[in-house]
């Protein structure tokens, strides 16, 4: 009931697509799926209680009682069974759909052959996405195409986060030092907003970002002409690295204070991993990149 | 903070109160935050002087904070309880007015009533004193007023430690206090993730408020268990088996354990978090081998049986009250111990149900998620079970009813939201949103809130021997349903439409009216709150018409209705001998329950001490000056600890001997009492006919 109270509210919306009941995907098309079966199978333990209590109340309220009075009445073993039996059944059915289901979205277990690999570094308060096949990376757009199976492959360089791509798939967490996987796909175009919901300091309810899906030659184009004038390079990397959002970021980097994603070529294709490296042995690994330790606060200081 | 550590005053100086922030920085926010600490400085001032004025300091200690009475201690714990309720209450609605105001856009700076440090602020301290010190120390002190009554006993198996246990959360709950004026506490939410909280991102006194806070409460949680585990195991009146013992008893000793097993996870994973901050560890760093899943696990293995020891006590309310309001046996006594206990015992093996969405294997995930689906097997059999007693009943809407019937209508949606987080592939959406607050509300507050508040209704005449006006209880159990519903409806579907939780900002127009609802809720929330005091103070006034001096105003069939109200230190002029399960009930029905005992002997009371209240302030000094690193400060409490317990064990200490004669007098009085006072039936229980000694013609529950 209330799934449909909150469909309704997300429809009438003309903003960016933030839940899995509008799915955009497989993953959380069949989330939502199971999201109304749970509800339904749940109700038969439920409405009981629901209609249940009400009717008991009226019926044998002290000021005008119906119905027979029997104080001593403490055990029936034809209820006992009722009670405990059908919670058993409704869990057993319930536990055989969270099983599948749960297997089924593995987020682990890609959705097809040959996915389109892209990289996530969490900073706060921004996604790097990168592309190292195609050579670009971004802050905070994420452009796939549709049809192909993603998978995307996340740390963060700062504290813990969670990445959330409602109409595409779940969550997963981002930790320094690991990585963790989100596979999906997107089965039609539109864009959708992507988010970090691990609180992770004063910026983090603007730690949005852009999900485009994308028709495959509109992916395409966005590839060939979406490297800009800017290179990711390490000190590139070390402004972006600050403790900024979007657009202070965007102001580091002399682009104009706004909240539009940035677009870069891509310097090294192994930074990904060199990001996690950096948490790993210590040594010079670890001061590359913007180093471990705390970032820069604020813009102010844009100078390297 | 001052950059460097001065050997007298740590890193205390003059710029750590919210007042100079709004002199500097004038706005909403600041302001917000130096109102706060000024109502807790006038507060405390009119305290004072409340107390010098009515000359109420000698008894105060001599009533109270030395007393090692467990009926004392229990009010103790829940007067405590109230206080940290007002605040945390007023901070769940200055959240609900923030986030009402707080739709800004992705380039601009956050907006809203506080700023977002405070926001976080606010939603930190809200969850650590909802938790610690308001749910915990409510039940704490129901449980210590009512179990050894209902056990037969006169006192907990330890009184002096029991007295230390409630030193110790007081000294929690003054550190989480102190906090609004000297400094800031933390804004790592309850949990207090690293590698947010360590000392790299969050360097400063605000997570050492919390780390301080919860070890030293935790502490006093632990001691409380073994007290409650020992207490029901020894102290259990002559005849009263297991199988005898009231439902309440059996949950409180599902507490017991449950505290003893938990506890510890959580003074765990919080001294090793300490150990990164205070003496440069790295268990939970990102950085030389730190491992931060390391946190999730240690404190979830407390906390989610954390979440059943909040809510036992309450389902063993809600046991009593289903049974006497409906003037009929409980039904199904075995099967709600057997799924108390199950709860208990399953309750261990779902904690990493709170963190789905780790990237540990689907196998893992599947394995955690039934088993959080099973253990909604027990708790809808109790549901049931309450259900099944009310029916065929006679069931007096008494304001206690009323909360039940709120937590029937509402705990099973609590329950619908739980058993859809608990399917992994749907946590992965609605983890970390506010779907997953509404649901802990939705679970806490009907389930927690409202079982303490209806004990609390239930067995405030045992302990002030006058009733709560009917009328007001009514309208504040109504406040709070109603709250509830207006509050944590709308977080379901902002939940679903994607709004993380703790976000101090959004920017999706389509979450406006939802947030409007919401703060409207929170509105209702606080009328709630004021009804409820409101409740307390008419009730008082109207002491003499409410008074119930025959001791059992709800015809009850548990030990502690056979007693006078207000209840004697010693409870029982001689310990019952117990022959019935529901005891006091079947000697109703025998006829003359009040026959005086054969004989009165001397009774031993544990001594009145100081004990309790000298470690409370040593651990008080110990978390203060740890905080601020007033080190010469920290050394002395420490070994003020151990020295307070050696000078103890060194002196003899006599009990304080009660003599026959003066029990004598004062249960013979009662008696007396009892047979000149009108029986009331049921219809005149709200009545002032209602003088606490029922019409035993009438069957007692």
């Amino acid at each position: 009931m209330l799934a449909w109270f909150a469909t309704d509210a997300v429809m009438a919306s003309g903003g960016l697509t933030q839940s899995f009941l509008q799915p955009m995907g497989p993953v959380a098309d069949e989330q939502f799926n199971h999201l109304l079966r749970v509800v339904g199978i749940t109700m038969i333990v439920i409405l009981p209680v629901l209609i249940g209590v009400p009717l008991i109340l009226w019926r044998y309220r002290y000021a005008r009682p119906r119905g027979d009075y029997a104080p001593e009445w403490e055990y029936s073993k034809a209820l006992e069974f009722a009670l405990w039996g059908v919670p058993v059944v409704v869990v057993i059915v319930l536990a055989s759909w969270l099983w599948y289901s749960t297997d089924k979205l593995d987020p682990y277990e890609p959705l097809g052959p040959e996915p389109l690999q892209v990289q996530a570094i969490g900073l706060d308060w921004k996604w790097v996405f990168i592309y190292p096949e195609e050579g670009i990376a971004t802050v905070d757009e994420l452009a796939v195409p549709v049809g192909r199976p993603v998978e995307l492959t996340l740390t963060t360089d700062t504290v813990m986060q969670s990445m959330l791509i409602a109409p595409l798939t779940g969550q997963i967490y981002a930790m320094p030092g690991m990585t963790t996987k989100l596979n999906f796909a997107a089965t039609r175009t539109g864009e959708a907003e992507g988010e970090n919901t691990q609180f992770n300091g004063s910026g983090f309810g603007r730690q949005k970002f852009t999900v485009r899906a994308l028709s495959p030659a509109d992916y395409a184009a966005w590839v060939s002409d979406g490297a800009g004038d800017i290179t990711l390079d390490e000190s590139t990397y070390a402004t972006l690295r600050r403790r900024t959002v979007l657009a202070e970021a965007r102001d580091d980097l002399g682009l104009g204070e706004r909240a539009e994603p940035i677009v870069m070529t891509l310097a090294q294709r192994d930074m990904f991993a060199q990001i996690v490296a950096k948490y790993h042995g210590g040594g010079s690994s670890a001061q590359r990149w913007g180093g471990t330790g705390l970032p820069e606060s604020g813009s102010e200081g844009a100078g390297e | 903070m001052s950059v460097r550590t001065s050997p007298i005053v740590g890193n205390l100086d003059w710029s750590v109160t919210p007042f100079t922030d709004a002199l500097q920085h004038p706005g909403t926010s600041t302001i917000i935050g130096a109102g706060a600490a000024g109502v807790l400085v006038l507060g405390a001032i009119a305290g004072l002087a409340l107390l010098t004025y009515m000359r109420w300091w000698g008894p105060l200690y001599r009533n109270w904070l030395i007393s090692p009475d467990a009926k004392r201690i229990g009010i103790m714990y829940i007067v405590l309880a109230l206080i940290m309720m007002a605040r945390g209450i007023i901070e769940g609605f200055v959240m609900r007015a923030h986030q009402a105001t707080a739709k800004g856009t992705l380039a601009a700076q956050e907006s809203g009533l506080v700023a977002p440090d405070h926001f976080a602020e606010l939603f930190s301290t809200h969850g650590t004193i909802m938790i610690f010190f308001v749910a915990m120390p409510l039940l704490i002190g129901l449980i210590n007023f009512v179990l050894p009554q209902q056990l037969g006993a006169r006192d907990m198996a330890f009184p002096v430690l029991n007295q230390v246990s409630l030193g110790l959360t007081a000294a929690g709950a003054a550190l989480v206090m102190i906090s609004l004026l000297v400094g800031q506490f933390g804004t790592g939410g309850w949990t207090m993730y690293p590698p947010y909280t360590g000392k790299i991102y969050s360097p400063g006194e605000g997570v050492d408020y919390w780390l301080w806070a919860i070890l030293i409460s935790g502490m006093g949680s632990t001691l409380t268990g073994m007290n409650f585990a020992v207490t029901i195991f020894k102290q259990r009146a002559p005849g009263m088996h297991f199988m005898r013992m009231p439902l309440f008893c059996w949950t409180s000793l599902c507490v017991a354990i449950m505290l003893i097993y938990a506890m510890p996870a959580l003074t765990v994973s919080s001294a090793m978090l300490a150990l990164d901050r205070y003496a440069d560890f790295h268990f939970f760093t990102n950085e030389a081998g730190g491992n931060m899943m390391n946190y999730a696990n240690i404190f979830w293995m407390f906390g989610h049986p954390e979440v059943y020891i909040l809510i036992l006590p309450a389902f063993g309310v809600f046991s009593e009250i289903s049974s006497t309001f409906s003037g009929k046996r409980l039904y199904g006594y075995t099967s709600l111990v057997i799924a108390s206990m199950s709860i208990a015992v399953i309750s261990f093996t779902v904690w990493l149900h709170h963190f789905f969405t780790m990237g540990q294997s689907a196998g893992v995930n599947i394995a955690f998620g039934i088993a959080t689906m099973v253990i909604g097997i027990p708790t809808g059999v109790k549901i049931y079970d309450w259900m099944a007693t009310m029916w065929r009943g006679r069931v007096r809407i008494t304001t206690p009813i009323v909360y039940l019937t709120g937590f029937f209508l509402l705990f099973v949606i609590g329950g619908l939201s739980g058993i859809i987080l608990a399917n992994p592939s749907i946590d992965y959406q609605v983890h970390n949103s506010t779907f997953l607050v509404a649901h802990f509300h939705n679970v806490i507050i009907p389930g927690v809130l409202f079982g303490m508040l209806a004990g609390i209704h239930y067995w405030f005449p045992k302990a002030f021997g006058f009733r709560l006006s009917e009328s007001w209880g009514r309208r504040t159990a109504l406040l709070f349903v109603g709250g509830f519903v207006f509050t944590f409806m709308p977080l379901y579907v902002l939940g679903l439409m994607g709004m993380p939780r703790r976000s101090p900002t959004f920017q999706n127009p389509d979450f406006m009216p939802w947030m409007y609802i919401a703060a409207f809720g929170g509105v209702l929330m606080l009328c709630a709150l004021t009804s409820l005091f409101w409740t307390f103070w008419t009730s008082y006034r109207n002491r003499a018409a409410l008074a119930v001096p025959g001791g059992d105003p709800w015809n009850g069939s548990t030990l502690e209705w056979s007693t006078p109200a207000p209840v004697p230190e010693w409870t029982f002029p001689h310990i019952p001998q117990v022959t019935a399960r529901h005891d006091w009930g079947e000697r109703k029905r025998a006829g003359d329950p009040w026959q005086a005992p054969a004989e009165y002997e001397d009774i031993e009371m544990p001594a009145d001490t100081a004990h309790g209240l000298l470690i409370a302030i040593a651990a008080f000094l110990l978390g203060f000056a740890m905080v601020w690193h007033i080190w010469w400060l920290a050394i002395v409490s420490v070994i003020a600890i151990p020295g307070l317990l050696a000078v103890r064990g060194m002196r003899v200490i006599e009990p304080r001997i009660v003599p026959a004669a003066e029990v004598a007098a004062a249960d013979r009085a009662f008696r007396e009492r009892v047979a000149s006072l009108a029986r009331a039936t049921r219809a005149d229980e709200e009545t002032e006919r209602n003088r606490g000694v029922p019409d035993i013609a009438e069957f007692a529950g």
